[in-house]
């Protein structure tokens, strides 16, 4: 049922989305579409309900397999040495963890719930933050935000530096080495494949489609709509099955929303983390620091501009 | 004795050129730190200057120091305006080089826009903001750099 539901939500503002960019053409009409645009999709994970059966780890593989890298080998000898090769084209199966070939997996833990030992289990995948610093400290401008707010990479731009995935707290986008374009500018020198991530079927959603996984799940773990339904379905769950949220707040707000039966804190202690294998620790937000100094630099014109007439009018005076 | 060259003046002027040069320094350093370049290429291992591989650092750096210079960009063309102007005139290779300048901040301040939560520039004006200002500033370090070395100052006498 509540799959249904977010199916109709869904659709109901695809088609809000498709008004949104044709009104945008007529003159005038900017200001209306405005508030359509500003809608984020996010998806809520009843964690309560996952099975850890697996079958969105494999529809998103099939769905978003033309997606994944072919790289070109022998790679490119690259200067200095300390740059490391990634390579996990032989290892295309490898789906216990976040690869270039494999942008969900099932995270386990086995925790106390209710005095019982319990197997829980989670998808895993990017969690579509609102304010991405994958997208928005990409140097080149490879990673995007879309409007509806899926973050993904742009393989045919991304230049493999890596840097999405250093300021990325969970980590998460993974490189392929021996693709993309940087083997056409200067492939010893700069850059180093390609990075691969969730990009949550952005092509599929235009499509007025659902992502694979959530399409897939026989338990209907997902759903999908505007933030704020999501979050106030989110609070309603959470109070009903006395369990706790993740996502909403971490790294200023997500798009990915789980709600567990068990607190995070102890869910992060047993699952396995590492390479590949994002935490559930809280996450501050990381862009929110340099954005603070944002207001100081309207002002720092206006304290320039207060010192240059300062010193004009001391001169004036002492001239008198 | 114009209003320009009191000892104070002389002073501020001096100053002026110390945050000039820390400012453009500190915002060059930390603009190029951007890339991942600075630990491919063993710049990070030099003790002191680790900081420069770590991307959330040197972002907050460039804030910092893009403040102190829009501060003193203000600063010098209202006093060049109230004060020098009589004595003074903006030579062609200080045209160029206000231009240049007047580009990487004005790019700079869509990309600061850019990172604010819920701004919604397309991909391309993004990626047409980070390749601008980058070779903004390429541009402006080689014609600081010439300027340096054919002695082209900023302003001449009238």
């Amino acid at each position: 049922m509540g799959q249904e539901i977010s199916r109709r939500t869904f659709l109901r503002g695809g088609i809000a989305a498709a008004a949104g960019l044709a009104a945008g053409s007529i003159p005038g009409a900017a200001a209306a579409t405005a508030q359509q645009k500003e809608a984020q999709l996010a998806t809520l994970l009843d964690i309560s309900k996952c099975i850890g059966c697996g079958a969105c780890v494999e529809a998103c593989n099939e769905t978003n397999a033309a997606k994944y890298p072919d790289p070109r080998k022998p790679f490119p000898r690259m200067y200095p040495n300390r740059v490391p090769v990634e390579d996990w084209s032989e290892k295309q199966d490898v789906d216990d963890r976040l690869t270039p070939y494999n942008w969900l997996f099932i995270q386990q833990a086995t925790v106390n719930l209710n005095g019982e030992e319990q197997e829980i289990t989670l998808p895993r995948r990017c969690m579509h933050c609102v304010n991405p610093p994958c997208v928005k400290l990409c140097p080149w401008g490879a990673a995007r935000q879309l409007d509806n707010g899926i973050s993904r990479i742009d393989s045919d731009i991304c230049l493999g530096g890596s840097k999405c995935k250093k300021v990325c707290p969970w980590d998460v986008p993974q490189r392929q080495t021996g693709t993309g374009l940087y083997l056409d500018i200067l492939p010893s020198f700069a850059g180093n494949g390609v990075m691969y991530k969730c990009d949550r079927c952005y092509d599929r959603v235009a499509d007025g489609q659902l992502p694979a996984c959530i399409e897939a799940c026989p338990e209907d773990v997902q759903t999908v709509g505007p933030r704020d339904e999501i979050i106030q379905k989110a609070h309603m769950l959470a109070k009903e099955m006395n369990g706790y949220i993740y996502g909403e707040k971490e790294n200023g707000g997500t798009n990915t929303i789980y709600v567990s039966p068990v607190p995070f804190e102890e869910l992060n202690k047993a699952i396995e983390t590492g390479k590949g294998k994002p935490h559930l620790e809280p996450v501050k937000d990381t862009m929110a620091e340099a954005n603070n100094l944002a207001a100081a630099m309207a002002i720092a014109p206006v304290a320039g501009i207060a010192a240059a007439v300062g010193k004009f009018v001391k001169l004036a005076r002492s001239k008198q | 004795m114009s209003l320009q060259s009191t000892p104070n003046s002389k002073a501020s002027n001096r100053s002026v050129r110390y945050v000039y040069l820390i400012s453009v320094i500190l915002l060059a350093l930390t603009g190029f730190g951007q890339m991942p370049i600075f630990k491919r290429y063993y710049i990070a291992d030099i003790p002191g200057l680790g900081w420069l591989a770590q991307f959330y650092v040197t972002h907050y750096i460039h804030y910092l120091a893009a403040i102190l210079f829009l501060a003193l960009v203000a600063y010098v063309i209202v006093d060049h305006l109230m004060l020098q102007k009589k004595q003074l005139r903006l030579t062609a290779s200080g045209y160029v080089r206000g231009a240049i300048m007047a580009g990487i901040m004005v790019s700079g301040l869509f990309l600061v826009v850019r990172n604010l939560s819920g701004s919604r520039f397309a991909p391309e004006f993004i990626i047409f903001l980070d390749l601008a200002h980058l070779g903004l500033v390429m541009s402006f370090l080689l014609a600081g750099a010439y300027c340096l070395i054919r002695k082209r100052r900023w302003v001449a006498q009238r």
